[in-house]
């Protein structure tokens, strides 16, 4: 079936999280007509950059075992690539191009860098020194100031056909004014859909397949002749390349770039936390995990709010429930899914929809025991 | 009295079955030898009776106390002393350091038994020459030395070896025969993996043979040492036992 | 008798030349600290960045060394480190602000008192937690390192989360107390008092950790664990305990060091921990995994060439870090003191 081709043969697996794709693929594809305003707009529009950049993330972590901090700082290369570009240059599809290009060149130089110098060395080590690169990159951002704008950011126009003011056609279409909003949302969900497809490809790849052979047992992988360095560089590489990708739609869909956008380590932790909720390693669960993350961090402090009106007054409680804090919550559900659903939400949906309903203990024991 | 007892012993380590169903039974006071060829499972039968790999099947006994599912620090307080076969000395610590570490009842050098300690520096003079020296720099020879030497540092029921003569000039072989031979006569329980089989023979009362991760014979080092067929038949190869006894082996 | 044989052997092996101190490392940060004299050119500019060099450097090696040995003896890296800082830090705040009547004093002695008692409180606090941490955190994931990184990140989040639950999201000054506040002046080198303090405090915490390290059976153990963990509970010691003392007493340093950075910048935010994280890390990799002495020389030379780039070239500053990092693992892989044998 065409459909099993497309996803190259990796499929949900499971009703309800096929049920829960196929609902977010239509609202995300129909979001302007159906949510038009700016703010869920924006939210839609997250939802998809976040998409790319975790699903990318998910390809380092949960495909090759590896733990980067570094994975912000190519998402912002991407944005500031562009921004620079289009501030410097005048804006403009060359100016996009050029900007965009530059970032991918300079992401592919600094990941085959960082790959070659570090993935030499323990999974800590490496671990540590993207944290450290990734902060000297922040810091470098914000002190480049006459390059990028420092703390404040670059400000740019769109080329002419993403920007806000243009119109394709006078009247609107189905409801909607076809303007650089849209266009701008529709490029963002086409290259979206398109590198998640594609990053699909590749994981289910013979080159998924050894880069996941790697994550279980290095040894015996380097033992069966496989250049372990050669295939993690590989995999570092890609996954910088779609972050920077990423982060180039960002800049794009915000005509804005500053280095809390992209840079900063909330933004990073946001990453880790998404993935190891949704399911490291099932490429949907970076997914699901985006939607429901960038849902919850819009729309769930509405919710928290309304849970810390009857709070107020009581001093603990009060500030537990409290909106701001929603972060708490949701670093207490990532400490208990690693311990016991290491497997994610697609795990466990997985599991359940490989048992039958009356049988869902059993597809716990063997959830436990298979990993 | 069989101080240290196997029933069924079966380790894995990872996917690798390596012991099969290893039944031994180590006399007290006397010198169990285990023999053996390469990759038979003699390391791993000592790992397994110190705790270091747990064995998946099959009861260890001590002093008729079941061990198999004790931690390794609580092994070692029963008495068990363990030598491996990569010396485990610590390289960034003196030669001092490293004994007071055997030494579990002495918190500083000065709470070392003085006897004991001459005794052991009698028994290895370079120790003493090197008492305040990184243990690192010591020679192949004199590492072995001290990870001898620290199994001897207090008194203990039982000490596993692993084969301590590898890579060793012989006069220092001579030395660990000596030394060994002092503890058996303390009443020392000792299980030694030696592959030198010179030594094998002058220290071991019994004698147990392993392959492909069970014991295959047992029986008096003394029987076996006089059946130069059976050594053919176990060990492929002649041990040379029967005529090592003339070459003198001085205590 | 036989003691003087003993003894006298001992002698003897004294006149056999023991093992040298590898001293190149401390002739790096020497070389340093006289680069930076030609470079900043006044010997009194030198004296005051190289003394707020030096106070950085001793804050951070507080805050390091027991991050370093939690590794070196365990295998366990706690990303979630920075809790047990930005911990310290508003503890003081709490402590140093309940204790207004002592810190307006003039009294130095008061303010000695004062200071001395946020540090103890923190201490006993960021320990606590670290016992809890350990137990509820750490523990499930010993040797899973993938588990390890992401579960002390998790921990970080929700400590962060929770200081913000209890003392706001928001930056809390910090000054120091009245009468160390303020500079000594030696010619024209301003000294701050402050600095001056953080000094002797870290000072104080290096020696006693190398004593408790060289002299004692428990420093022993933590130094053999270090390099051979498997042969210690052979040798009859549980390991395991003596690996939640250590952890216990590294977040109980952290702790102090939280209290001296929070002084040192003088106000504290939530964030203080994951700040101070990246530069610690920085500095346990240049100083060897493991090893506490390379961590000492590691944050001394971290904190001295921060402050001489502050001052040089301020725009290249936490790049200098990175530049140091590699630089130094270019001559030596392993850090600075390698822990042989692991």
């Amino acid at each position: 079936m065409i459909i099993q081709r497309l996803l190259s043969h990796d499929l949900p697996r499971s009703r309800w999280l096929a049920a829960a794709l196929m609902a977010t693929v239509l609202l995300l594809a129909l979001a302007p007509l159906l949510f038009p305003g700016a703010k869920s707009m924006g939210v839609a529009a997250k939802m998809l950059v976040f998409i790319l950049l975790v699903v990318s993330y998910d390809l380092l972590l949960g495909y090759t075992g590896i733990v980067s901090f570094a994975h912000t700082m190519f998402f912002g290369i991407g944005a500031y690539g562009v921004a620079i570009a289009s501030t410097r240059m005048g804006e403009g599809w060359l100016a996009v191009a050029t900007g965009s290009t530059l970032a991918l060149l300079a992401s592919l130089l600094l990941s085959l860098l960082i790959g070659l110098f570090s993935l030499r060395v323990k999974a800590i080590f490496f671990a540590m020194i993207t944290l450290a690169v990734a902060a000297a990159f922040q810091t470098l951002a914000s002190q480049l100031s006459d390059f990028t704008g420092g703390e404040d950011g670059l400000s740019f126009r769109n080329p002419l056909w993403l920007s806000p003011s243009f119109r394709l056609f006078d009247a609107p279409v189905l409801g909607v004014h076809i303007d650089g909003r849209l266009l701008a949302y529709y490029l963002l969900f086409g290259v979206v859909a398109l590198a998640f497809l594609l990053l699909l490809r590749i994981v289910n790849s013979p080159f998924g397949r050894v880069l996941q052979a790697i994550r279980e047992n290095d040894f015996r992988a380097e033992a069966i002749g496989y250049r372990t360095v050669v295939y993690r560089t590989l995999s570092n590489v890609l996954a910088a390349l779609f972050a920077t990708l990423a982060g180039v739609l960002l800049a794009l869909w915000l005509r804005y770039t500053g280095p809390d956008t992209t840079l900063s380590f909330e933004i990073m932790l946001d990453i880790l936390l998404i993935v190891v909720i949704g399911g490291m390693g099932t490429m949907y669960g970076a997914v699901l995990g985006s939607v429901l993350f960038v849902l919850a961090q819009n729309y769930l402090q509405d919710l928290l709010a309304l849970g810390a009106g009857a709070f107020v007054g009581v001093p603990v409680l009060g500030a537990v429930v409290s909106p701001d804090r929603w972060l708490l919550w949701l670093g207490v559900l990532f400490v208990l899914s690693v311990y016991h659903f290491p497997t994610g939400i697609v795990g466990r949906l997985r599991t359940l929809a490989a048992a039958q309903p009356d049988e869902a203990d059993k597809a716990d024991k063997a959830d436990k025991a298979g990993r | 009295m069989n101080l240290l007892t196997l029933a069924g012993v079966h380790t894995h380590i990872g996917a690798y079955h390596i012991l099969h169903g290893v039944d031994l039974e180590v006399p007290e006071g006397a010198v169990t030898v285990l023999l053996g060829r390469n990759g038979a499972g003699k390391t791993t039968t000592l790992r397994t009776v110190m705790g270091l790999w747990a064995a998946s099947k099959g009861t260890v006994r001590f002093a008729g106390e079941a061990i198999e599912r004790q931690p390794v620090p609580e092994i070692a307080r029963r008495g068990i002393a363990y030598v491996p076969e990569n010396m485990g000395i610590f390289s960034d610590l003196t030669v001092q350091e490293n004994m007071l570490l055997a030494a579990r009842g002495a918190r500083h050098a000065d709470q070392l038994d003085r006897a004991r300690l001459q005794w052991i520096f009698d028994l290895f003079p370079a120790l003493q020459k090197f008492w305040l020296y990184p243990a690192g720099k010591l020679s192949g020879g004199q590492k072995q030395m001290l990870s001898v030497a620290r199994a001897l540092c207090e008194p203990r029921r039982l000490i596993l070896i692993d084969e301590p003569s590898k890579g060793l000039a012989p006069s220092i072989v001579n030395n660990l025969v000596q030394a060994l031979r002092e503890l058996k006569a303390q009443r020392t329980t000792i299980l030694l993996v030696e592959q030198n089989f010179r030594m094998a023979r002058l220290l071991g009362d019994h004698v147990a043979v392993m392959d492909h991760g069970r014991v295959v014979h047992t029986g008096t080092m003394a029987a076996l040492a006089a059946d130069a067929e059976l050594q053919q038949r176990l060990l492929g190869l002649s041990m040379g036992l029967s005529t090592g006894l003339s070459m003198n082996a001085h205590a | 008798m036989k003691s003087a044989t003993v003894r006298s052997s001992a002698a003897a092996a004294a006149a056999v030349p023991k093992a040298h101190v590898d001293v190149r490392p401390i002739m790096l940060l020497v070389a340093l600290m006289v680069l930076g004299l030609l470079l900043v050119g006044s010997p009194s500019t030198w004296l005051t960045l190289t003394v707020a060099g030096l106070a950085m450097g001793f804050i951070i090696f507080i805050i390091a060394s027991g991050l370093t040995l939690i590794f070196g003896l365990m295998d366990v890296l706690n990303f979630g480190h920075g809790v047990f800082i930005a911990l310290g830090a508003f503890v003081a705040t709490s402590v140093l602000g309940g204790m207004a009547g002592w810190t307006t004093s003039p009294s130095v002695l008061l303010n000695l008192l004062a200071v001395f008692s946020a540090m103890v409180v923190a201490m006993v606090v960021a320990g606590g937690v670290g016992w809890a941490f350990e137990r509820v955190i750490v523990r499930p994931v010993y040797g899973l390192h993938l588990k390890q990184i992401l579960i002390t990140m998790g921990g970080m989040i929700v400590g962060e989360e929770l200081i913000k639950v209890i003392w706001g999201p928001l930056q809390i000054p910090l000054p120091p107390p009245e009468a160390l506040r303020g500079s000594f002046f030696i010619g024209d080198a301003a000294i701050e008092k402050f600095r001056l303090l953080a000094v002797a405090v870290g000072l104080l915490v290096f020696l006693v950790m190398m004593w408790v390290l060289s002299r004692t059976k428990v420093g022993l153990l933590v130094r053999a664990g270090v390099q051979d963990r498997e042969m210690v509970e052979a040798l009859g010691y549980r390991v395991r305990r003596l690996f939640v003392g250590v952890f216990v007493t590294g977040s109980a340093l952290a702790g102090l060091g939280g209290v001296l950075w929070g002084l040192y910048q003088q106000s504290v935010t939530p964030q203080i921990g994951a700040q101070v994280n990246v530069l610690i890390f920085i500095v346990i990799i240049i100083g060897g995994l493991g090893s506490t002495g390379g961590c000492f020389i590691g944050a001394l030379l971290v904190g001295v060439l921060a402050n001489y780039t502050g001052f040089l070239a301020p725009k290249v500053a936490l790049f200098s870090n990175i530049a140091l990092m590699v630089a130094i693992l270019l001559w030596r892989p392993q850090g600075l003191y390698p822990v042989t044998s692991r």
